[in-house]
């Protein structure tokens, strides 16, 4: 089983980040999960969102707290909540950033997902784009899948313009 | 048959879809609202042929439903938290009136201090209702439950309403795969509501929920007594003619590795995953122990408790709830119904996440007992 945890802020689209994964992830032929921890309801409020994937069905119903992958789609978090928090020795990181210099203690991957995002898509929603870096850097998850649930989830130009970015983020990771 | 990744809230819309109910009134609250939003979608779309009736509350919501069913149609609706709090009057009157609608509850916290989480607490405090109470696992068993309950509440011999419970954000808001059976084998499973004993004819005239006086009441009260006992019966054969079209096997109980274990793990609804899973590694130590899911809480099914028990030394009943002095709810029957020993505890209250170190804690004081009734997890001052 692999366990994903995001980090985002309410708004960002974290936990429909998750459910894409879960959903791309299922259509791969494994088994997923996905589900949002809320803080208070409101619009820029901190908001963990979970993914896990398996090969067989997940029966686990408590949140991620030793994840394998981490996303963080905002890098103000870093200094709000701790996105290291429980990760193990082989946890990959991923940020959307510009200027995050890791310790070097973690495997941490840097991309400059809301520039793409306001570059592509004329708005700072990075959730698909950031699913596009993590896709190719850690093969969680298969491109083509990926796509599929993205223009799925938005039908339309709106579609047709996050596949484009993520296509693109994938082509950079 | 379809397989689709959704939330538990899309699988109750789901089977509200299949289910065709003509009048469907709700009023939205977290963390129920996507079912509401689902069904006006459906509704909107023609995907269900049903009056979507908006209301002001949700003692408005019950309200409607209950004037609906009453006139002798098939009816939903779904609430959570303090909606269901909101209800409290009008639950009862629909369950003395006899008229089956279906509930979703979204489980909840209760205010005060307001939280939005889950605990059970919410439909808990309505055990008393007269209104079956069905707690499901995962998005698949809120389906399939749905559907069943129409088919159990619209009975006959039962004429009481049900409620399907399930655990708000754990499932509500989690996506998993789920089969959406297809319509054709619904309408073989759940044929049209033909009301018998409630509808609304000018031609043959009737009221309901009139007043009755001390001659009438306490029988009108035993009657329900009496449908509801004869539920479990029904709830049985249900699910049995299900397992038949639909290959999913469910029960009043679902008893998991029992037959050999010292100790006995007794919960309801979502956390019930997680305790196999715990069970599973605690066998793989070498330790007895095993699970019964409580699916049906009222009716209470007894007899099915204590045959799946009857091995045991001890149980441990997880509760996510609470009666001042006394215990969780669950715990409280147990000790009423069940001659064995048991411990109970609470855990999971608003919203606080059981973890395994929280199942073990709970595991190891069952083993090495101090008090009936411990809080788990609880944060020293």
């Amino acid at each position: 089983m692999i366990e994903i945890r995001f980090h985002g802020r309410g708004g960002q689209g974290a936990v429909t980040a998750a459910e894409i994964l879960a959903k791309a992830a299922f259509k791969d032929g494994n088994y997923s999960q996905a589900f949002p921890f809320f803080g208070v309801e409101r619009r820029g409020a901190p908001v963990m969102a979970f993914t896990r994937i398996d090969d067989k069905p997940i029966d686990l119903r408590y949140q991620v707290y030793n994840p394998d992958y981490v996303l963080v789609l905002d890098d103000g978090l870093l200094n709000v909540v701790d996105v290291f928090s429980g990760i193990k020795d082989n946890t990959e990181v991923t940020i959307n950033t510009t200027d995050f210099e890791g310790s070097g203690e973690h495997e941490v991957y840097s991309i400059d997902a809301t520039g793409i995002a306001l570059d592509m898509l004329g708005r700072n929603i990075v959730n698909t784009i950031i699913l596009g870096y993590f896709a190719k850097k850690t093969q969680a998850v298969s491109i083509d899948s990926l796509l599929e649930v993205i223009k799925e989830t938005f039908p339309g130009k709106i579609g047709e313009l996050n596949v484009e970015a993520t296509k693109k983020a994938y082509d950079m990771g | 048959m379809v397989k689709e990744v959704m939330t538990s809230n899309k699988a109750v819309a789901e089977a509200v879809r299949l289910a065709k109910p003509q009048v469907i009134p709700v009023y939205p609250i977290t963390p129920q609202t996507t079912i509401s939003e689902y069904l006006a979608q459906y509704v909107a779309d023609e995907k269900i042929d049903a009056k979507y009736v908006k209301v002001e509350s949700e003692h408005s919501a019950i309200s409607a439903a209950v004037g609906a069913s009453g006139a002798g149609v098939r009816v939903f609706t779904a609430t959570s938290s303090q909606g269901l709090m909101l209800m409290h009057e009008i639950l009862y009157a629909a369950a003395g009136m006899r008229v089956p609608i279906v509930l979703a509850d979204a489980n909840r916290a209760i205010s005060a201090p307001l939280n939005i989480w889950n605990d059970q607490q919410d439909s808990i405090a309505q055990r008393d209702a007269g209104w079956l109470q069905i707690y499901v696992e995962n998005a698949q068993e809120a389906l399939d439950t749905t559907l069943m309950a129409y088919k159990v509440s619209e009975n006959p011999d039962i004429l009481l309403p049900s409620m399907v419970c399930l655990d708000g954000f754990i499932l509500t808001h989690t996506v998993e795969p789920v089969e959406i059976p297809d319509q054709e084998s619904v309408d073989k499973f759940l044929p049209p509501y033909v009301p018998e004993h409630a509808f609304l004819d000018p031609n043959e005239p009737m009221s309901i929920g009139n007043f009755a006086d001390p001659n009438y009441y306490t029988e009108a009260r035993h009657d329900m007594d009496v449908a509801m006992t004869k539920s479990m019966e029904v709830i049985q054969k249900t699910c049995d003619e299900f397992a038949e079209i639909f290959g999913r096997k469910y029960g009043l109980v679902e008893p998991y590795k029992t037959e050999d274990a010292d100790i006995i793990f007794v919960a309801m609804g979502s956390l019930c995953s997680t305790l196999r899973v715990m069970v599973d590694q605690l066998r793989e130590k070498g330790e007895k122990v095993g699970l019964l899911k409580i699916r049906a809480y009222r009716p209470f099914p007894t007899e099915a408790i204590n045959e799946a028990v009857k091995n045991c030394e001890k149980i441990a009943v997880i509760d996510k709830n609470f009666s001042f002095g006394i215990g969780g709810a669950l715990y409280a029957d147990m000790k009423v119904k069940i001659d064995k020993e048991i411990y109970g505890f609470i855990a999971g209250l608003g919203g606080r996440d059981i973890t395994p170190e929280a199942i073990l804690e709970a595991y190891e004081k069952t083993k090495a007992p101090e008090n009936d009734v411990t809080w788990i997890g609880l944060k020293e001052e």
